[in-house]
């Protein structure tokens, strides 16, 4: 999706935003392809929500550039930039009805050609036939359509949305990802969704940016940032992850040799890697990790807990490191009894694969 | 409620309104004289209505009052946009406390001062001059209520209307105003009111042919009270009365249901 060698949609370089003392975004250059779906995501005051508003013009970047189509916005106000935006509290005005709020933006048309065109919106959003209902009358998640029918009025460029599912309770925000990912493929349109969920962002984004502190630490693909993360913070927010202090050794043909307080282990590098005989992490998904090995590290099992689809143990290893292993619970389905399981107290080995095992700063 | 709540309840709305219901009981009274209760009669209102300097008066404070409360609303409207909208500049709290000194200054004071600058600039007084000070003292008034309305209106919707394409005028236009409407007619009522209501200052800023009401009810109290008189002043609080109960209903009204129109 990402580089494909033409002017990006919407590009980013360099874009700073400070209040203050305060550095709110710090340094965040992009370019997004037409068509994609991108995710901001980090959590509640890690600037995303900011970095929106400058791309829409609510904010002006203290440097930076910011262009859609090659076109440079600074000094562009809200109103005559080719961007829109959803708002996180839908922003819905209360004194219009439905189409009242998705034709403002669409004062250059006809009457008729307004009309037809809300027809068409609400059509896509599944609201046919609530032209005339006004705002207080709508449940939460009618009122997120009307939303995101208004925001999409005007064809933009690039549709900015600010945490649009947030407000949603949790079955309705589930069917609605698939709605929103759906009409995004179909009208084709760029999407740019800040989020704090990391599980929305992987569902929906084609690439996924990750902010920390106002700084854009990662930008990848879900399958990339959750197997390949660059930092602690990214594996972390992505998922369930033992990290483990240790330092660099040496190598040992692919892999890098890192020693740990239960012993040498072997890792895969990343591009952020240390240095030989630096510190550094190494991030294991627990369920990346297999018991009952052969060899390998030996550990306790502390507690075990049943979790219908899995089962989440935690090992003790030797030198009082605590890992999480998570292992599929399908072996109960199959008749087998609580006593072929492993219960607190069994001494195992732990399988930690190369390939499961990766080196992040420390 | 307890027999001590019912009691307090009782005696606080006896003290506050019994008065008022005296003067209206009393313009009901068909003896000439305020003090005897000769039976009921509607005959004072007949006189009332007869009177033509009264009458005058009436009009002048209606026209005045209209006026005065239209040009308090335009300011205090436009205050209160600056101080809640305009961003940072420099002074900001200090204006924003400044609009509530003519709330608490004693009418004679903001009287004498407006008579002194009036004089000071060679005004002539008349209607101009007791439009000028009245919109002065309504001025803080509508730019409080217009303030809170503003306080409450989430700033997303003016972000919204600007991101679907509305310029500053368009967007104040189609979506402040019609958010912060019940508000800015509250705070014309009020201001309204407080204009028909002012002796002090009218009789301070006032020149010959512009007698309001109050001060034409006050000279003529001074040459004793006549039951025409009561009923003058019973119009004069249930006008009053429904206007400052209008006023607060309106600025009561939720956001939600301000405009029914699309």
């Amino acid at each position: 999706m990402g580089d494909t060698g033409s002017v990006p949609r919407l590009g980013l370089e360099g874009v700073t935003k400070r209040f203050g003392d305060g550095v709110a975004v710090a340094d965040v250059s992009l370019a997004l392809a037409a068509g994609e779906f991108f995710c901001l995501l980090g959590p509640s005051g890690c600037g995303k929500s900011t970095l929106l508003r400058l791309i829409a013009g609510f904010e002006t970047p203290s440097t930076g550039l910011i262009r859609v189509d090659g076109l440079d916005l600074a000094g562009l106000p809200p109103h005559r930039r080719p961007v829109n935006m959803m708002f996180q509290s839908y922003a819905l005005f209360p004194h219009k009805t439905v189409a009242g709020n998705i034709a403002y933006g669409l004062d250059g048309l006809s009457r008729t050609d307004r009309s037809a065109r809300v027809k068409t919106l609400l059509a896509r959003v599944r609201l046919e036939n609530f032209e005339d209902r006004r705002i207080e009358t709508l449940s939460g998640g009618q009122r997120q359509r009307v939303a995101l029918a208004r925001a999409l009025a005007r064809e933009p460029g690039v549709l900015l949305l600010d945490e649009p599912l947030g407000a949603l309770d949790r079955g309705l925000r589930e069917e609605t990802q698939g709605e929103l990912r759906a009409l995004q493929r179909r009208l084709g349109t760029t999407f740019v969704m800040v989020t704090h969920d990391p599980g929305e962002a992987m569902a929906l984004a084609d690439r996924i940016g990750v902010m920390d502190r106002g700084r854009l630490v990662q930008v990848g693909d879900a399958a990339t940032l959750y197997e390949r993360p660059a930092t602690r913070f990214v594996a972390g927010l992505l998922g369930d992850v033992n990290l483990i202090p240790g330092r660099i050794t040496g190598r040992d043909g692919e892999w890098i040799v890192v020693e740990t307080g239960f012993g040498p282990l072997r890792a895969s590098a990343s591009e952020s890697a240390p240095g030989e005989g630096e510190a550094a992490t190494l991030a294991l998904r627990p369920e990346r990790i297999g018991m009952d090995a052969s060899e390998g590290p030996a550990g306790t099992i502390t507690e075990v807990t049943y979790l219908g689809v899995r089962v989440r143990s935690q090992v003790r290893m030797n030198d009082g490191t605590l890992l999480r292993v998570s292992t599929p619970a399908a072996s109960h389905a199959f008749g087998l009894q609580a006593r072929d399981l492993h219960g607190p107290g069994d001494t195992i080995r732990l399988d930690l694969a190369p390939e499961a095992c990766r080196i992040l700063p420390p | 409620m307890s027999v001590f709540g019912r009691l307090s309840l009782s005696l606080g709305l006896a003290f506050l309104y019994g008065p008022i219901f005296v003067l209206v009981a009393y313009s009901f009274n068909a003896s000439a004289l305020v003090t005897v209760w000769g039976g009921f009669s509607t005959r004072w209102y007949g006189v009332l209505f007869a009177d033509g300097p009264l009458l005058a008066a009436a009009t002048v404070s209606l026209h005045v009052g209209v006026a005065a409360a239209a040009l308090a609303t335009l300011f205090g409207t436009f205050a209160a946009l600056a101080l809640d909208r305009g961003g940072r500049f420099p002074g900001r709290p200090v204006f924003g406390g400044l609009l509530y000194v003519p709330m608490v200054m004693p009418e004679v004071v903001t009287g004498l001062a407006l008579l002194l600058l009036f004089v000071g600039t060679g005004f002539e007084r008349g209607l101009v001059t007791l439009v000028v000070a009245h919109a002065t003292l309504g001025l803080g008034f509508v730019a409080v209520i217009v303030g809170a309305r503003l306080k409450g209106i989430d700033r997303a919707l003016e972000e919204a209307a600007a991101d679907l394409g509305a310029g500053p005028l368009r967007v104040f236009a189609t979506v402040t105003l019609p958010l912060i409407a019940p508000a800015v007619a509250a705070g014309f009522l009020l201001a309204f009111t407080l204009s028909l209501d002012d002796l002090v200052i009218a009789s301070f800023v006032t020149g010959p042919g512009a007698t309001t009401l109050p001060m034409r009810l006050y000279s003529q109290v001074r040459l004793g009270v006549n039951p025409e008189i009561n009923a003058a002043s019973t119009l004069l609080v249930g006008g009053v009365t429904t206007i400052v109960l209008t006023a607060s209903w309106l600025s009561a009204r939720p956001a939600r249901s301000s405009v029914k129109s699309v």
